[in-house]
């Protein structure tokens, strides 16, 4: 090693790592996202028309319910064994941290629950012109869930039983989030242009991406030393 | 500049026994003005032409509406100030506003779906305006949970703080998403949601209702904010003397 690494990428490194170590974790959102998609046709019929007119909603609704599952672990085990605590007193920045962590978390959550969308979208019959949509604004709009989630997962990982909580405090913040994204998609999937949507889905996590991690920073020193 | 006063404030003892003498004038005026301003508004203000009497609801709705909103900032800004300066009063202030504020939402929505029922024909619609307070009851019922979560009374105030003011942030957003929500999906039918022009008439007691109900904000914001004083503070002297009617005399705290 020429020079040693930034903690940036130290953070993130390890983060990956423990994330593809833990594949079961990893992997219980999607399956989540796959069976509950599932359900919907069960519960309303088959009925192709009914499918593809709700289907814009129905999948965002459901990637959405899917990353707030995932959301307790973000900081819980980092918490418990004290890692969190020497992030907390090392002399580099909280918030490039906190980026880092968020950053891996996404990857190994949001990207996947994008990677599987267009095929739930093929079963809930989704034209597909709107795959284009459903992949980007997911791509976005599950970066900026990310963000805003470990807010929540960081006022929370004090507390023993959070995970319910967290729902709770998260889910209205996304209420942009998933209009938006929404969106975008049924905007595709009548074929009109859905730019405007992506845009503002874009402007929302450039604010998250700047305020979010100076949040979430601040609620972890509030729930380590609590 | 003296920035001793600006400390003063951060004292519970201090804010409660300055609140003393207001709380009879504060109670006085709240109900002089919400009666006025109900027997204005429900009893002599001209009847709408289109509404008939149903628009009379307008005098408590839209002034909860203004107070449920307000609500948040207050609780926000206290909630910033405690993280600040490391305050006490700021917290219980905080803590206060929340189930405050979460009353008022309620309140707006349920008047607004009494208002719905005669003029669309409905309970409830998924109009622009509803459903950004619909939301809003939802950032409040977060906060409360939040706080009611915490074993910690310290770590449970810097936490809803810090909630408190990510939802600050996100109000504008959610309001500002929900109303284009809104109108991509509007049904034509719905044309009252445009504010349409008031008479001056059926203005003047709105007026005093807007007034009256954030006289009577400040009025239970301050009667709650003293019951949590007297709560935390119980251990301390003056609290006791307080409980057992002896007069205090000693003035530091």
């Amino acid at each position: 090693m020429a020079k040693s690494p930034s903690l940036f990428g130290a953070t993130f490194r390890r983060d990956l790592l423990l994330a593809f170590r833990h594949k079961g974790e990893m992997i219980n959102p999607l399956v989540f996202f796959l069976i509950a998609i599932s359900l919907i046709p069960l519960g309303i019929g088959p009925e192709k028309a009914l499918l593809m007119r709700i289907a814009p909603g129905i999948l965002w609704v459901m990637a959405l319910l899917a990353t707030l599952l995932s959301l307790d672990n973000l900081f819980r085990s980092d918490f418990d064994d004290g890692t969190l605590e020497q992030l907390l007193i090392s002399p580099h920045p909280l918030y490039l941290s906190v980026l880092a962590k968020v950053l891996a978390y996404w990857l190994a959550t949001g990207l996947p629950l994008t990677l599987l969308s267009p095929l739930l979208g093929g079963m809930l019959s989704l034209p597909s012109g709107a795959f284009i949509a459903l992949c980007s604004s997911l791509l976005i709009g599950s970066a900026a869930m990310s963000l805003i989630g470990a807010v929540g997962a960081a006022l929370t990982v004090g507390l023993r039983k959070g995970g319910l909580l967290i729902s709770l405090i998260v889910m209205p913040l996304y209420v942009p989030i998933l209009i938006f994204g929404a969106s975008a998609v049924t905007e595709a999937a009548r074929g009109n242009p859905f730019d405007v949507q992506l845009a503002v889905l874009g402007a929302i996590l450039a604010i998250a991406l700047l305020l979010a991690p100076l949040a979430t920073a601040g609620a972890l020193r509030v729930s380590v030393n609590g | 500049m003296n920035w001793q006063w600006f400390h003063r404030l951060g004292s519970p003892r201090w804010f409660y026994e300055k609140t003393d003498a207001w709380v009879p004038w504060l109670v006085i005026l709240a109900w002089g003005l919400l009666l006025v301003g109900t027997v204005w508004g429900l009893g002599f203000a001209p009847m709408d032409a289109k509404q008939k009497d149903s628009y009379r609801i307008i005098y408590v709705h839209v002034p909860v509406a203004f107070i449920s909103m307000a609500c948040y900032y207050i609780m926000a800004i206290a909630g910033a100030v405690g993280l600040i300066w490391k305050m006490k009063l700021p917290y219980m202030v905080m803590k206060s506003a929340a189930p405050i504020g979460f009353a008022f939402t309620i309140i707006v929505l349920a008047t607004g779906s009494i208002w719905g029922r005669p003029t669309w024909g409905t309970w409830w619609e998924w109009d622009g305006r509803m459903t950004s307070y619909l939301v809003l009851s939802f950032l409040y019922l977060g906060i409360i949970a939040l706080q009611n979560a915490f074993q910690s009374r310290d770590t449970a105030d810097k936490a809803s703080a810090i909630l408190a003011l990510v939802g600050t942030v996100n109000i504008p957003i959610i309001y500002k998403s929900v109303d284009w929500w809104y109108t991509l999906h509007q049904p034509a039918s719905l044309n009252l949601t445009s504010a349409p022009k008031i008479h001056i008439s059926m203005l003047y007691p709105l007026f005093t209702m807007i007034a009256a109900s954030y006289i009577f904000f400040t009025l239970v914001l301050i009667l709650y904010t003293r019951a949590e004083i007297l709560r935390r503070e119980s251990k301390t002297q003056w609290v006791k003397d307080l409980a057992s009617g002896v007069p205090s005399k000693g003035d530091k705290a």
